[in-house]
């Protein structure tokens, strides 16, 4: 029996594995699908890494070194090549590898860090011909970084996040030509310095508020034909532009990966697309703790590590001391608010604070975030600026979370 | 007055620029700002990544980065400088690939490990 069962080795999983050591766990076996550490870091060759963490600029590779190198020195099992199919009653890890077999194993705890899948067109229902050249950004950067192959020699982009920006400046130093980046809303979900440097440096237009009307080409991509849409987000007819081109690449959202834990009857929020977790990233099933973008998807990887490490320690924490039952608060995300990472807080468990991380749902400027509970308004936040785009982080302390009696409710303030 | 976006870290902040006031930054909320906007409007710089091609290893292309930003007008000569190199595994992340790459005073090196086939 492992004390630790992690699954999925990127920054979550690696994280978590070298905080559980470092906090005693000493049987803890860490499960990667790919033949190699670091998950999509690998494949993220940009640098702009670790400013967190390291305080450094770090590109996606030496990000993942780091950490891989830190896994090294401890006494962590790692299992490559190898798929988790099911996680059954009593944390029974059920899994299968090309050196492996079919192998069971059991562990007091087991932490979910399969990280997040792009959106594929299917998921977006773009009309049109189904030719070849249609990718999604990440399969193109995997393509470009690690295959060595250029996917195509005039590009369309659709979709403005920053897989699809950082795609835009790689493809064109390869010597490709990136026509254009459109974007459905009326801005980009992309952090600003990723617009600047991949699309303004390389003089490639970006259309917000428009969006792919139809696909055309036989056996490759021919033509790709964007139209402006209107508040609603319908095309608007006569605005349509036509490129020419052999390749669209699509930057259209993530999906946090989470066959695995649905399984597991784990239970789920739907605004997220991860398990619903508490303040120590423990799921609704006691000892099965999950972190990084299986959770939420996250801005950067440092946040990743930050949550991740979290989850490392509560999970040592759980399988050293056990756990008491204590009371539960619920967080609300209220008006304005998209959602809230963690769902719920066991204010009796939180040691001096915790992080509460939220989207909004739309551009705010000057505006506070306010927690409330009932009627009382327990603290603000103020923010210059807020954009779905961009993850908030407030910090819960441990006296103000001692002075709720009920269901905490985290909204934007109303325009004064 | 120029404006700006900062892209020193993933935070974006929003720069104004006085070329009169021998390019005073405002808006910046670190000194990196402050540097940044100065030289983004009389020295662009760029840290510049990409690939080069890896024979003998688990993969064909070794990632690299230049180890200080070059001039932004730079990127070119050091993209076409780059394609033209060839390693062989085995390749450790620091490693110089090459020195003072397009006379940058930058060293073009390598960012991750790359076993040899051989060893194993």
């Amino acid at each position: 029996m492992y004390d630790l069962i992690v699954i999925g080795g990127g920054p979550a999983g690696l994280a978590a594995a070298c905080t559980a050591w470092e906090k005693g766990l000493r049987r803890i076996l860490l499960v990667e699908r790919e033949r190699e550490l670091g998950g999509i870091l690998n494949q993220c060759i940009h640098n702009g890494f670790g400013l967190h963490h390291f305080k450094e600029e770090l590109t996606g590779p030496e990000y993942a070194g780091r950490f891989i190198q830190k896994l090294r020195q401890t006494g962590v099992e790692v299992l490559l090549d190898t798929m988790v199919l099911d996680i059954a009653e009593n944390r029974t890890v059920h899994m299968v590898g090309a050196s492996t077999g079919y192998r069971i194993e059991q562990a007091k705890a087991i932490i979910l860090a399969m990280g997040c899948r792009e959106r594929p067109r299917g998921a977006i229902g773009i009309p049109g011909t189904r030719p070849a050249g249609i990718f999604t950004a990440g399969t193109a950067q995997r393509y470009v970084n690690i295959e060595g192959w250029l996917p195509g020699k005039r590009v369309v982009i659709l979709g403005s996040g920053d897989i699809g920006l950082i795609m835009a400046r790689r493809m064109t130093l390869e010597g490709a030509k990136v026509l254009a980046c459109v974007e459905l809303m009326p801005y980009s979900n992309g952090l600003n310095r990723n617009i600047v440097q991949c699309l303004s440096d390389y003089d490639i237009p970006l259309y917000l508020s428009h969006t792919v009307t139809e696909i055309r080409g036989k056996s490759r991509v021919e033509q790709v034909v964007i139209a402006r849409v209107d508040e609603t987000r319908t095309p608007i007819p006569g605005t349509e532009q036509v490129f020419d081109c052999d390749t669209l690449l699509l930057s259209v959202g993530l999906i946090p990966e989470n066959e695995l834990t649905r399984q597991a009857g784990i239970e789920m929020d739907g605004r997220t697309g991860g398990a619903v977790v508490c303040e120590t990233m423990e799921t609704s099933q006691p000892g099965v703790f999950a972190c990084g973008n299986v959770v939420h998807v996250h801005d950067l990887v440092d946040f990743v590590t930050a949550e991740s490490q979290r989850a490392g320690e509560a999970a040592a924490r759980y399988v050293l001391s056990g756990q008491k039952a204590v009371p539960v608060l619920e967080v609300q995300a209220g008006n304005g608010v998209t959602y809230t990472v963690p769902q719920r807080i066991h204010p009796d468990q939180v040691e001096k604070a915790c992080p509460l991380f939220l989207r909004v749902n739309q551009v705010y400027r000057e505006r506070g975030l306010t927690l409330t509970c009932g009627e009382e308004t327990l603290a603000t936040f103020h923010r210059d600026h807020l954009a779905p785009g961009e993850m908030v982080q407030i910090v819960l302390t441990k006296a103000l979370l001692e002075r709720a009696a009920g269901t905490l409710t985290v909204s934007v303030q109303e325009a004064t | 007055m120029r404006e700006l976006i900062c892209i020193v870290c993933p935070k974006g902040c929003h720069l104004k620029i006085d070329e009169e006031k021998d390019w005073s930054v405002t808006g910046n909320q670190c000194p990196r700002g402050a540097e940044y906007g100065k030289m983004e409007l009389t020295h662009p710089t760029r840290v510049v990544t990409s690939t080069v091609r890896c024979i003998g290893g688990a993969h064909p292309r070794c990632p690299v980065k230049t180890d200080r930003a070059v001039p932004k007008e730079q990127i070119g000569a050091v993209m076409e400088a780059l394609n033209q190199v060839t390693l062989t595994a085995p390749v450790r992340s620091g490693q110089v690939i090459v020195a003072d790459i397009c006379g940058t005073q930058a060293d073009l090196i390598a960012t991750r490990d790359i076993e040899s086939n051989l060893q194993k």
